[in-house]
């Protein structure tokens, strides 16, 4: 392993020029090499242990699971299925995976326009725009929850169901505006006007030129708002409380553990299986992700 | 989008009609204005309906009786009077947030930017690493929440087991008010891959010609960080700390969470219970809205709370906007 880092050319480079003490300056860098990987091992520790505690205690029968045990006595495999098999489980699948798919293509849809306006047309108030844009991100949604609940469930009657969160979407998410707008600032004019030479239209030529363009960052803002649908709590336990049909996993998963209050190798496969999806789609879409964390940095 | 559907026909008509009583730039100015209206009518939509309505009526609402059963009526200020001098759980619901604005803040910024810098140094299986540390912070809050209250169970967790093991008695984590706090700092920690990843970026970004003259001029580690990274990275930090105070001005799901369970009460959700276990140690301004507006039914209170909320999370936003990381486009 150390052979990797004295080869590399930088390394290689730089210890020329001192030319003698190489012994010592070789040995200060194999120390250096052993004290970072040592604290990233370490490190590394801390961020993964979790994720297996709870994967052996998932596996662990009922008595074992209540003592202090951290391996596995026998492996329970069927823990899983009795999770997948408790009345209500699927059903909160399904209520995730419907708020996070529509809440993700009504965002996507609604903010792609305002973005593009956003950032390439110029008029008045645009500045002003964009300011109310970055307030709405940043204020809390408890700010405005009572009136909002309110609204849905005294005019609309429609607490008890995830639409009064699916419905605003439809009407621009302040967050996605934000960070598709940062991403289409960086597509060149030069395109859109040699588009509109070609006699394509505003709305044609953001469908046609624009978001081919744009692909990584709508990707990412995709990827963020289904993210954020499929860990909600505070949104269903507002809206969906009171009907347990509604309910998202995210908001089951608590129920779940007050039920079988003292099976913590049945809560610890819920947890996973609540943790599964996100996991897995990071890994098949880690690039659009990395690209879009690094988005809402500084790159306006 | 019907309007600026319609845009492209119009510009066809244009170029065949002999220009009657508007003159073409007037028109070309109209026709913009439209296409504008156009595009952005989801968001005027959607700000106005879903943010504007909502925040006139909750002022609306926080000079009001109302029980959510008998129609609004109104009392004045009696509601401002009962949260700021009356109600008990005001101050503790303030502290705690407050508490975590500073300490989870601080530590996440100094925590992430450490590992974004050890990550920079690392030179074998960086990629293994970068994941590892990153994965954490993809888990659901309440997924990550639920796991830490096993991990930090006093008795049978798989952490204080440990601690034993080298003669240490573990403390009693979420179920001791002192400790409950630096347990959901503890969770945030676990989480931290949005700062690792935006911290890595800026770092890799710093011109690796100032470090070679730095060395040409013989600086040690501590020289080139406070001389060469800190200046480069400073508007990265800053943002860092202004995002991480508005996302914890509005922590609840971890807190709420956390405190239920460790309650040990045997509730499904949506049952009333008191908030914050233990000892309301870990209340928080917007667990004490929702409490207020969905548990005691008393909306003018929850309103009054949710204005307190909005000033000071507002007053943070115009601080962003002062020292403006470059979010704002520049006047034009």
């Amino acid at each position: 392993m150390t052979t990797t880092t004295l080869n590399r050319p930088d390394t290689a480079v730089r210890s020329r020029p001192n030319g003698p003490g190489t012994a010592g300056h070789r040995r200060g860098r194999i120390l250096h090499w052993i004290a970072v990987h040592s604290v990233a091992v370490a490190l590394a520790l801390f961020f993964v242990l979790p994720f297996v505690f709870v994967f052996l205690t998932s596996v662990m029968s009922d008595e074992q699971a209540m003592s202090g045990d951290l391996w596995p006595g026998s492996w329970n495999w069927s823990n899983y299925s009795t999770v997948f098999h408790t009345p209500g489980f699927l059903g909160w699948w399904r209520n995730s995976l419907m708020y996070a798919l529509l809440g993700t293509v009504f965002t996507v849809c609604s903010s792609v326009p305002v973005a593009y306006a956003l950032a390439k047309f110029r008029f008045r108030g645009r500045r002003t725009a964009m300011i109310l844009v970055i307030s709405t991100m940043m204020l809390p949604p408890q700010v405005v929850i009572i009136p909002m609940y309110l609204v849905w469930a005294q005019q609309f009657h429609l607490s008890g169901s995830l639409w009064p969160l699916i419905i605003p979407m439809a009407f621009g998410d302040a967050y996605s505006i934000f960070l598709l707008r940062q991403f289409l600032l960086t597509i060149p004019q030069e395109y859109i006007e040699s588009a509109k030479v070609d006699g394509c239209g505003e709305f044609r030529t953001l469908l046609r030129i624009v978001v081919p363009m744009a692909k990584p960052g709508i990707a990412a803002v995709a990827l963020f708002q289904f993210f954020y649908c499929w860990n909600d709590y505070f949104g269903p336990q507002i809206y969906a409380a009171q009907n347990p049909g509604a309910w998202t996993l995210s908001y089951g998963l608590e129920s779940f553990k007050s039920a079988h209050a003292v099976n913590w190798n049945l809560t610890m496969a819920a947890t996973l299986l609540v943790m599964a999806p996100v996991v897995i789609v990071f890994f098949f879409a880690q690039k659009a992700f990395v690209e879009g964390v690094t988005l809402t940095g500084v790159k306006g | 989008m019907a309007l600026s559907l319609s845009t492209p026909a119009k510009s066809a008509g244009r170029a065949t009609d002999p220009a009657p009583r508007d003159s073409p730039l007037r028109r070309k100015r109209n026709r913009e204005r439209l296409r504008n209206l156009g595009f952005l009518s989801p968001w005027i939509v959607g700000f106005s309906v879903f943010f504007g309505y909502p925040l006139v009526a909750t002022v609306y609402f926080s000079f009001m009786h109302y029980n959510q059963i008998k129609a609004p009526t109104f009392v004045g200020l009696r509601n401002w009077r009962y949260v700021l001098e009356q109600m008990p759980l005001f101050g503790p619901a303030l502290w705690n947030t407050l508490w975590l604005v500073v300490v989870m803040v601080a530590l996440r910024v100094v925590f992430g930017l450490g590992i974004g810098l050890l990550i920079t140094k690392i030179k074998t299986g960086v990629g293994l690493f970068r994941t590892a540390f990153y994965i954490p912070y993809l888990a659901p809050p309440v997924a990550a929440t639920v796991a830490f209250v096993f991990l930090l169970n006093p008795s049978t967790g798989p952490v204080n087991e440990m601690l034993s093991w080298i003669g240490l008695h573990g403390p009693n984590w979420f179920n001791d008010p002192n400790w409950s706090k630096p347990s959901l700092v503890l969770l945030s920690l676990w989480g931290i891959g949005d700062l690792m990843v935006i911290f890595m970026a800026s770092l890799l970004d710093v011109p690796k010609e100032q470090y070679e003259a730095a060395d040409l001029d013989g600086a040690g580690a501590w020289a080139k960080f406070r001389y060469v990274t800190w200046p480069a990275i400073t508007p990265i930090v800053l943002f860092a700390v202004v995002t991480g105070v508005v996302q914890t001005m509005q922590y609840y799901t971890q807190a709420l969470v956390a405190g239920k369970l460790a309650s040990g009460v045997s509730i499904g959700p949506g049952t009333v219970i008191q908030p914050g276990y233990p000892d309301h140690s870990t209340l928080t301004v917007p667990q004490l809205v929702y409490s207020l507006g969905f548990q005691n039914f008393n909306t003018g209170a929850a309103c009054v709370l949710s204005l307190v909320l909005f000033a000071i999370a507002m007053a943070v936003t115009l601080l962003l906007m002062r020292k403006s990381v470059g979010l704002i486009p520049a006047e034009d």
